[in-house]
């Protein structure tokens, strides 16, 4: 990273004074990018790699001994094989038909202007917050029995295949959307359009200047959808039925269920090479691509469509949000206002009597504590990734840009894996946190330092390097520059990596169930609760919190677009 | 390059104003910048090689050379933006080493002006101050009078993004000079602007830096502008200094054939000097009296190629003319075998048709034996 | 413009120096934060957790649930509060503590049933502790009566439930024996769950195994698949989603009428229907049975065992077993606990629950797991 450029020409012995003299500079850069990156790597190496490290390495050292001759044992296994195979195809499905999907309502989003594009824009991102037993709930609504596919043809996609890459596409659209419309929208069209003077067809120069610009946001978003869907769980084991299993699912039963810490540990390393193999794939082709952008007002990009070309790509996408998107969610809503009154199961939630024992306190508390939980996340997430991301973003060498992938890893792990590493890692004081609270929220803010760097650091590195060296030499100290200079042109990013770190801190399932709690327990984790019983006040107060859930993020992420349009007014 | 030669903006200043220290008092103990030595390689190349520059305070230096030439990276290693390889910086005496961009008190004005979009012409301008932590109000004063400064009163809401050409190399001037900087540094400073804002400006900015005591550092690949701005001209070629002095020194006798050519001077000639004569392709012409004497290049400026009386002189035929407002550029070639084109700058009436046939002289005055 | 001079700069070179000095700091703050916030929460989880004498941590699965006037009455007789700490599913919550052994959570662990039994005592996870008013539950469900290692405090059925309006409308008797549910009369009736996956799935396997015996047990699932049962992966969807008797079920059309499920199934249906109907929309095939009985155990290298004792004598005491049944709709194990009117109303009466012991139990577990699987997913 300092070493980037020859310190010493070999025919040319250098003075004395001369590498004296160039080291102060350099040494104060890498000191500050050094002590950026402290937390960061304090961070992941206590609440991450020790974890795993610990948990995996309890897998191989059995009986006194190291046994590496598991990892072949295992992996020769037919069931196993069967699981790595039906995990990576399906999930290079759900990527191929969410990307297929969403581009072009990514395109709509950013480029069309036409009244609800904000709201509409917040609501294709609530489903992508929500935990899986609500997706998994609402999806067979759509597509289960008594579904509205059901209703209508007699089609019924539960236990196929179909319905696990359709909630993948559920799931994902908002990922895709954000990830590649958000830099879309700040594309400067004269870019195209000067490439149409050059002679270049519509097509043409879309192809040759504006998917270029695109390709890294496009690879980020792809690498994001299959992260999450080759390591997905919850949707598959609703959905799909006893016949379909990915890694992630395996991982959980051998650990949680069956104890069989040997097979979970070859299964987690097995996870962890592929992903660490997607993530190298993909740091590779960002960086060739790689480039500074010009940037302009989001708002100055959007036009009214104009032809019935655009017309029906507009209705298009729209109907395809409709049916993907709003559909499922829309018959949770209604069933929650299913009671004898509509409001039965909302009144309900209020009242820590009316589920009988399901909880000590009202369900209307579970928001409260979801909210508590979301911001702490939100916080330690923004903290722990810009760091990273304002360390990564300056003049790093090789080896620290391999840091931006790893940061990448706790997205490819499963949950169980870092949350069983927990209770044996962090159990002596001063750490021993297993029964403290903050433990819920870093274990999402692990989950949610990635959405932060990966949102931030394209950002982050497009800023014009000599818009802070015009800082600098006006008198402004490293850190003002980056409160002056980058921070108010990254202040968007900050602000969807900040909505991304909260909206999947508060959907967030997995790490939160697998940790042991006080029993205060999040929005998700009730509404499993609720759903694990039998009864029509369970269900249907389920169906209500899914609801005030998504209403939740909803309202969320809507202010967050109007305070992101307000404040990209100032570019 | 013979476009550059206007009269108006490529004839220096016979006199630098009397605001100003007199040219060349920047004796180095004294100086308030000083380069000792410095050079800065990016892989095999130098882009400085061996620097020693010395700027005195209220002194305005341009740096002058073609795109590649080192100049802006002589900047940005004053401002510490780039760290030298070798050598030194000395602010009033004091070594830079180790000193951040943000700790030097310069100002520094970029070559695309590079004003901060997110914020407004008076937050712009406002920025050196904030980050010193100056009052409001103190600001508020500060930005209104440097916005009256550069012409652009009352201008401090407006956005930077509508703001044209000018007006926002105005604006990256005052945001420059707002927290009084000693040393100011200009990075091409007018290369975006037009032909005719330019001139303005460059006259205003003299004016100006005159009136305020300014000291300043600017390059640009321009002379005209460089003549214009400038007490003193330094002309670099691949990161060392060719050639040192003030506008008129530098004009009169440009110290070898690269500072004469990148002056737009073409008529560059080998020649062997004996006495006040010297042996040329275009025939034995008259030289001052003391130039050096032997084998040497030797330089005839255009105002010294003169239409011959009668049938005498070096025969030419007119290759093309080019009408140049107050003259005409002619171009002449030699009927001589192996002699160079000539360049000649002809009175608009005096001016031959293309292809006539005509005889020069040349004006010792204007003939220079380069070293 | 009147200053023709250069501002000093010196004076501020100190301020920009305290500047980077900060920055550096701020990083190094940043991070020492995280970890000194990190190891408050952990202060404070171990002073809860058993530092503390007066606290006493139970761990239990996510099933568990008590009055808060219960758990104040012990509070109030005993002086400790408890705190519980919920650790995942049954089965996650005891691997989890044994993952933990040494270093426990807690001072005690409530939720291990028999199917897990042997795994927990087999890895030392309870110390022996022999819990006052003992004589008060039956001797068949006191699994460790030897060494006192677990005490048990609540049993549950799992049974076929079926649909009472399904049966009558087709005028059908509903099944009462596994036999019946191999009938014809019965066919594409039935949904259960994976016993890899479901807790109630894997009672229903071993519901099968102690009822036909290791030979027997194949034969007849291979005829409940000739006869179209169905298996899907969780509780929750055969329940909700599948079956045509629950409120759930009802909304997601679900068209099985026969269910694996609890025999509190139908008191609670009753429970959490609004209006409450006069009987509960659904029944137990009482012949379909399997008890499990779940125990509590002083955790090995408890921080507070006096504490903890406390506890288990307190969860076999008359005012918590009667509180069981609302909370987590199971039975009591103390015979001096009162059944709520809602369960002698609504619940059946199990007489002869199939049962197995917990070796057995363990030693043929996953052998039969995977038997089942390829017997019947494949």
């Amino acid at each position: 990273m300092v070493l980037a450029r020859p310190e010493v020409t070999p025919e040319a012995p250098a003075p004395p004074d001369r590498t004296a003299a160039r080291r102060p500079g350099r040494a104060r850069r890498a000191a500050v990018r050094a002590g950026l990156m402290v937390p960061p790597v304090v961070f992941f190496a206590l609440f991450f790699g020790r974890p795993v490290a610990a948990i995996v390495g309890r897998g191989f050292h059995d009986g006194g001994s190291w046994r590496p001759g598991r990892l072949a044992e295992v992996l020769g296994r037919p069931e196993i094989r069967d699981v790595l195979w039906f995990t990576t195809w399906q999930a290079l499905a759900s990527t191929a038909l969410t990307l297929l999907l969403a581009l072009p309502g990514a395109y709509v989003l950013a480029r069309f202007d036409f009244p609800g594009r904000r709201l509409l824009r917040a609501v294709v991102t609530v489903p992508f917050v929500l935990p899986t037993v609500v997706v998994g709930t609402a999806f067979l609504a759509l597509v289960g029995r008594g579904g509205l596919l059901d209703e209508l043809w007699g089609v019924r996609l539960d236990t196929t295949v179909w319905a696990i890459l359709l909630a993948h596409v559920f799931f994902n659209y908002a990922v895709v959307v954000r990830t590649v419309g958000g830099l879309w929208a700040q594309l400067d069209p004269r870019q195209e359009e000067a490439a149409r003077v050059l002679g270049a067809t519509r097509l043409g120069a879309w192809r040759r200047v504006t998917l270029p610009a695109l390709a890294p946001a496009v690879a980020a978003a792809a690498l994001m959808v299959f992260l999450f869907t080759y390591t997905s769980f919850g949707v598959v084991q609703i959905l799909g039925g006893p016949a379909y299993a990915t890694l992630e699912a395996e991982i959980y039963r051998q650990t949680a269920q069956l104890l069989d810490l040997s097979t979970a540990a070859v299964l987690t390393l097995t996870q962890f090479a592929a992903v660490g193999a997607v993530l190298a794939v993909h740091a590779w082709t960002v960086r060739r691509r790689e480039t500074a952008l010009r940037l302009v007002d989001p708002a100055t990009t959007a036009r009214r469509p104009r032809g019935a070309g655009q017309w029906t790509l507009l209705g298009a996408v729209l109907a395809s949000i409709a049916l993907l998107l709003l559909l499922p969610p829309a018959v949770l809503v209604a069933r929650s206002f299913g009671g004898p009154e509509a409001l039965t199961f909302y009144r309900a939630l209020q009242d820590a009597g009316a589920s009988g024992g399901t909880f000590l306190v009202p369900p209307l508390q579970t928001v409260w504590n979801s909210l508590q939980y979301a911001l702490a996340a939100t916080a330690i997430a923004l903290l722990i990734g810009g760091c990273a991301a304002a360390a990564l973003s300056r003049d790093a060498g090789r080896l620290v840009r391999g840091l931006d992938a790893l940061l990448m890893l706790p997205l490819g792990v499963s949950a169980v894996t870092v949350g069983f590493g927990f209770l044996i890692t962090l159990d002596e004081p001063p750490l021993d946190l297993r029964s403290s609270w903050i433990l819920v929220p870093l274990a999402q803010a692990l989950v949610g330092v990635p959405f932060v760097v990966r949102v931030m650091l394209p950002v982050l590195r497009a800023v014009d390097t000599r818009l802070r060296e015009a800082a600098a030499v006006l008198g402004a100290s490293p850190w003002r520059v980056w409160r002056e200079v980058d921070l108010p042109l990254v202040r968007r990013a900050v602000l969807v990596a900040a909505g991304f770190a909260f909206a999947v801190s508060l959907g967030e399932f997995g790490a939160t169930v697998f940790i042991a709690r006080p029993d205060n327990p999040t929005l998700p984790v009730a509404v499993a609760r609720l759903l694990g019983r039998p009864g029509a006040l369970n269900y249907g107060q389920a169906m209500a919190l899914s609801t005030i859930l998504m209403v939740v993020c909803a309202v969320a992420l809507l202010l967050l677009e109007r305070l992101r349009t307000d404040r990209s007014g100032e570019f | 390059m013979p476009d550059s030669e206007n009269p108006d903006s490529g004839m220096p200043p016979a006199v630098s104003p009397s605001a100003a220290v007199p040219p060349g008092s920047g004796e180095p103990g004294g100086a308030l910048l000083a380069l000792e030595g410095v050079t800065v390689r990016f892989g095999g190349r130098a882009a400085l090689d061996g620097v020693d520059l010395a700027v005195a305070a209220h002194e305005t230096v341009c740096v002058l050379g073609p795109s590649g030439s080192g100049k802006s990276t002589l900047l940005r290693v004053v401002a510490g933006l780039q760290p030298p390889d070798t050598g030194r910086v000395l602010l009033a005496g004091a070594d830079q080493r180790g000193v951040p961009p943000h700790r030097r008190g310069l100002g520094l004005m970029f070559q695309d002006h590079q004003l901060f979009p997110q914020r407004d012409v008076a937050g712009n301008v406002d920025f050196g101050l904030r980050v010193r932590g100056a009052g409001r109000a103190e600001r508020a004063a500060r930005v209104a009078e440097l916005l009256e400064l550069v012409g652009l009163p009352g201008a401090g809401r407006r956005a930077v993004a509508a703001l044209s050409g000018g007006e926002q190399q105005r604006v990256a001037l005052a945001r420059a000079l707002a927290p009084n900087p000693r040393l100011l540094m200009l990075d091409e400073p007018f290369g975006q602007l037009d032909r005719g804002l330019r001139e303005r400006l460059v006259t205003e900015l003299r004016a100006l830096f005159g009136r305020l005591g300014t000291t300043v550092l600017a390059v640009t690949h321009d002379q005209g502008e460089a003549f214009a701005l400038a007490d003193r001209v330094v002309v670099m070629r691949d990161g060392r200094i060719a050639q040192t002095g003030t506008p008129l020194e530098v004009w009169r006798r440009p110290a070898d054939e690269f500072v004469a050519r990148f002056l737009g001077f073409d008529n560059v000639v080998a020649a062997t000097v004996t006495g006040t004569a010297a042996d040329t392709p275009w025939g034995r012409l008259p030289v001052p009296a003391g130039s050096p004497e032997g084998a040497r290049r030797l330089l005839v400026r255009p105002a010294g190629v003169r239409p011959a009386e009668g049938a005498g002189g070096l025969r030419c035929t007119v290759a093309g003319r080019v009408f140049r407002g107050h003259h005409v550029a002619v171009r002449l070639r030699p009927d001589a075998a192996g002699a160079p084109p000539l360049e000649a700058e002809w009175p608009l009436r005096e001016a031959p048709e293309e292809g006539a046939e005509v005889g020069v002289r040349f004006a010792p005055e204007e003939i220079v034996v380069l070293g | 413009m009147t200053t023709t001079h250069p501002a000093p700069h010196s004076a501020r070179t100190g301020t920009s120096r305290t500047r980077t000095v900060r920055l550096a700091a701020g990083a190094l703050a940043a991070a020492l934060g995280v970890t000194a916030l990190a190891a408050c929460g952990g202060g404070s989880g171990q002073a809860s957790g058993g530092g503390d004498s007066k606290t006493v941590t139970l761990v239990t699965h996510d099933s568990f649930n008590a009055s808060p006037a219960v758990l104040k009455e012990f509070t109030r007789r005993t002086g400790y509060t408890v705190k519980v700490l919920k650790s995942g599913d049954a089965g996650e919550a005891v691997n989890k503590a044994i993952l933990t052994k040494g270093a426990p959570q807690g001072d005690v662990f409530f939720g291990v049933d028999n199917t897990l039994l042997s795994r927990a005592l087999d890895n030392g996870l309870f110390q022996p502790y022999e819990a006052k008013g003992l004589d008060r539950i039956p001797a068949a469900v006191q699994l460790d009566r030897g060494k006192h290692r677990v005490t048990p405090v609540d049993t549950g059925d799992i049974c076929v439930n079926y649909d009472k309006k399904y049966f009558a409308d087709k005028k059908l008797a509903p099944p009462a024996t596994f036999d019946d549910l191999a009938e014809p009369a019965y066919k594409d009736l039935l949904v259960t769950e994976n016993p890899e996956r479901s807790s109630p799935g894997l009672g229903f396997l071993l519901g099968t195994a102690a009822a036909y015996g290791d030979d027997g047990w194949t034969g007849y699932w291979k005829k409940l698949r000739a006869n179209g049962v169905k298996v899907v992966d969780s509780w929750e969807l055969a329940y909700n989603q599948e079956f045509s008797g629950s409120a759930g079920g009802k909304q997601a059309k679900g068209d099985r009428p026969l269910v694996v499920s609890y025999a509190s199934s139908p008191p609670v249906e009753v429970l959490y229907a609004k209006p409450q109907p006069k009987e509960a929309p659904t029944g137990v095939a009482t012949g379909t049975c399997f008890r499990q009985t779940e125990f509590a155990g002083l955790l090995t290298g408890a921080k507070n065992e006096a504490g903890g004792k406390a506890l288990i004598d307190f969860l076999i005491g008359k005012r918590f077993q009667e509180d069981v049944p609302l909370q987590m709709f199971v039975n009591p194990v103390a015979g001096d606990a009162a059944l709520p009117a809602l369960f002698t109303r609504h619940g059946a009466r199990i007489d002869a629950p199939a049962t197995l012991a917990p070796e057995k139990i363990a030693a043929h577990r996953d052998q039969w797991i995977q038997t089942w699987s390829s017997l019947v997913l494949k």
